[in-house]
């Protein structure tokens, strides 16, 4: 049997974990046609590459499906719940930069930081008899966020794409979402909050916890370890 | 007949011998109205579901509020309620924890004597427990409540403090800065606030945020709460002893601080009716503090008791008065209300090790 190793299956995600282990001398690539998604791997013996796609790659860690994975720590923290105890982070892989953040209305000129956004929510509820909206695909990290920082009176709206064009659209009130760059963000007249992201991800290297091995396939782990200079 | 249902239909029949008339709800609950209660918190404690039809359900999370639903629609004045049944809670944390358990409860509505409701709820469960070996603790969130009502300051502030009670570190925080005077931001000493703003998108208006804007200039005038009144706030969170020392300290405050009078006598007169019911009160904990991080719902009295000898077990019981959760499912009526609830499962395993 072999180690193997989940990779997003698509775009400039895969394309920089290809490079990122050509680098270390690990060459990853896609066999076959474009539109299928089987891969080979040189360079060390006993690994197995599997095209997946990143939002899916956390579960199949935590399975166990999957020894390694490379996936953004976002989705880890987001799909994991006690992810310290399933997956292991052998490396942050220096791309893939995302932070997950707040955003309001830029006219919103009183709301400034979390504490203000509780205070903005505990009148907008008064006012309109339901909680305030904030429009996301990262409920357990926004909520446990919010919860830490002592802002009540809010509610999450699920929000699968297009988030910002939600308070425009008057389904959500506010929006908390993954953004690399921001432009969005001011194209759809909202800005961030100060009080900096909820979460700073990229994509990283991870190890299943509950992969079963055998001898052989450990002695592959360490190997490649040891080419990665992860030892 | 399982051990643990046995022991349920056991302590449901006890507190049907007390006079509860015994109630079911349905385990399916609409979602809105725990959602409204709780907040958002409730779904990472509480299992959702939904169809076309009825949209969002939860798997009851608590009987509480169904119970207290029950009896708005038309209870008897004063009534009192059992149960026994399963209820669901997520589990994200300790994967050890069961998502599924069975409580059985006693909740009494009575208007007339809240304070020997208290005492009989209380006795009445701790007499259920048994040679269990627990130890209970308790508080009384009103006292804190009175405290806050009689700050020095503004009303906008006071409000700011008791919306937040129940979440300590939040509370901590506001008291912190309501002590120091208050710094004017950029944007209120600005002609046209909106200068440089995007344009008015979304329900949260223009209006809304110029009402924002004319609190925070109020604020800035609001003067600091005095350093006394935070000692005697931080006093007030720091009692914590037997029942009888907790009140000695408790009557100590209300000198300087005679808005919690009231609520200290009342924790008083708790003392007394429990003492009547054959508590023994001087080896009952109480701490002003207790149960603030508890269902946001209690606004009185709470305890809970727990495993001596089980320190990594749950609460084997606990429970409380939630007079403000009657008035907010009773659309406009409301009534005094005291329950508490015994976890059959976590009992016996207590009673199997004595």
């Amino acid at each position: 049997m072999t180690i193997k190793l989940g990779v997003p299956s698509k775009g400039r995600l895969m394309e920089k974990t290809f490079d990122w282990f050509g680098a270390r001398g690990v060459q990853l690539s896609r066999t076959g046609s474009d539109r299928e998604y089987a891969g080979a791997v040189e360079g060390v013996s006993g690994i197995e590459l599997v095209l997946l796609s990143a939002g899916e790659i956390p579960r199949e860690l935590a399975a166990g499906r999957i020894h390694l994975g490379v996936t953004g720590i976002d989705l880890i923290r987001e799909k994991l719940s006690g992810w310290e105890q399933r997956v292991e982070e052998l490396a942050p892989l220096g791309f893939g930069h995302a932070d997950l953040i707040i955003a309001v209305p830029d006219f919103w000129v009183d709301v400034r930081k979390l504490d203000d956004l509780d205070a903005a929510a505990a009148t907008f509820r008064a006012r309109n008899n339901f909680r305030l909206r904030i429009a996301t695909k990262y409920h357990r990290l926004i909520r446990e966020y919010l919860r830490q920082n002592g802002v009540a009176d809010y509610q999450l709206v699920d929000s699968q794409g297009a988030t910002e064009g939600t308070v425009k659209n008057e389904t959500a009130e506010a929006v908390a979402d993954i953004t690399s760059t921001g432009e969005t963000l001011r194209a759809n007249h909202l800005r961030l909050l100060d009080d900096g992201p909820a979460l700073k991800s990229q994509a990283t290297l991870l190890r299943s916890k509950s992969a079963r091995m055998s001898k052989q396939e450990r002695a592959d782990l360490t190997t490649l370890m040891k080419q990665l200079a992860l030892t | 007949m399982n051990t643990v249902s046995a022991k349920a239909t056991a302590l449901r029949a006890r507190f049907e011998a007390a006079g509860a008339v015994p109630v079911e709800t349905s385990i399916l609950q609409p979602a809105d109205t725990l959602l409204d209660l709780y907040g958002e918190d409730i779904r990472g404690r509480a299992y959702i579901t939904s169809d076309a039809l009825r949209g969002e359900q939860m798997l009851r999370p608590d009987f509480t509020v169904p119970v207290v639903q029950m009896h708005m629609d038309g209870g008897a004045d004063p009534a009192r309620y059992t149960y026994a049944g399963t209820v669901f809670r997520r589990q994200e944390e300790d994967e050890s924890r069961p998502n599924e358990y069975t409580q059985v409860g006693y909740e009494v509505f009575d208007r007339v004597e809240p304070i020997a409701a208290d005492a009989e709820v209380f006795a009445l469960i701790s007499d259920a427990l048994g040679d269990a070996p627990v130890r209970a603790s308790t508080g009384d969130i009103g006292i804190l409540m009175a405290a806050v009502c009689a700050l020095g300051t503004s009303e906008a502030r006071k409000a700011a403090l008791m919306r937040h009670i129940w979440r300590p570190r939040k509370f901590r925080a506001l008291l912190d800065r309501f002590s120091k005077p208050a710094v004017a931001r950029d944007i209120l000493k600005t002609s046209d606030p909106f200068a440089k703003a995007g344009p008015e998108i979304g329900l949260r208006r223009k209006s809304d945020v110029l009402a924002r804007l004319d609190a925070l200039r109020k604020d800035i005038e609001t003067k600091p709460i005095s350093a006394r009144e935070i000692e005697l706030i931080e006093a007030l969170l720091n009692v914590r002893a037997m029942m009888p020392h907790a009140l000695e300290q408790l009557r100590d405050l209300a000198v300087d601080l005679p808005a919690i009078s009231s609520a200290v006598e009342r924790l008083g007169q708790r003392m007394e009716a429990l003492k009547a019911r054959g508590i023994d009160v001087v080896k009952l904990e109480f701490e002003t503090s207790y149960g603030r991080s508890l269902m946001e719902y209690y606004d009185g009295f709470v305890f809970g008791f727990y495993a001596e000898t089980r320190p990594d077990l749950p609460p084997i019981a606990t429970g409380g008065r939630y007079d403000a959760l009657t008035q907010r499912l009773g659309q406009g009526a409301e009534i005094p209300a005291v329950g508490g609830v015994i976890r059959p499962d976590l009992l016996l395993e207590l009673e199997g090790a004595v």
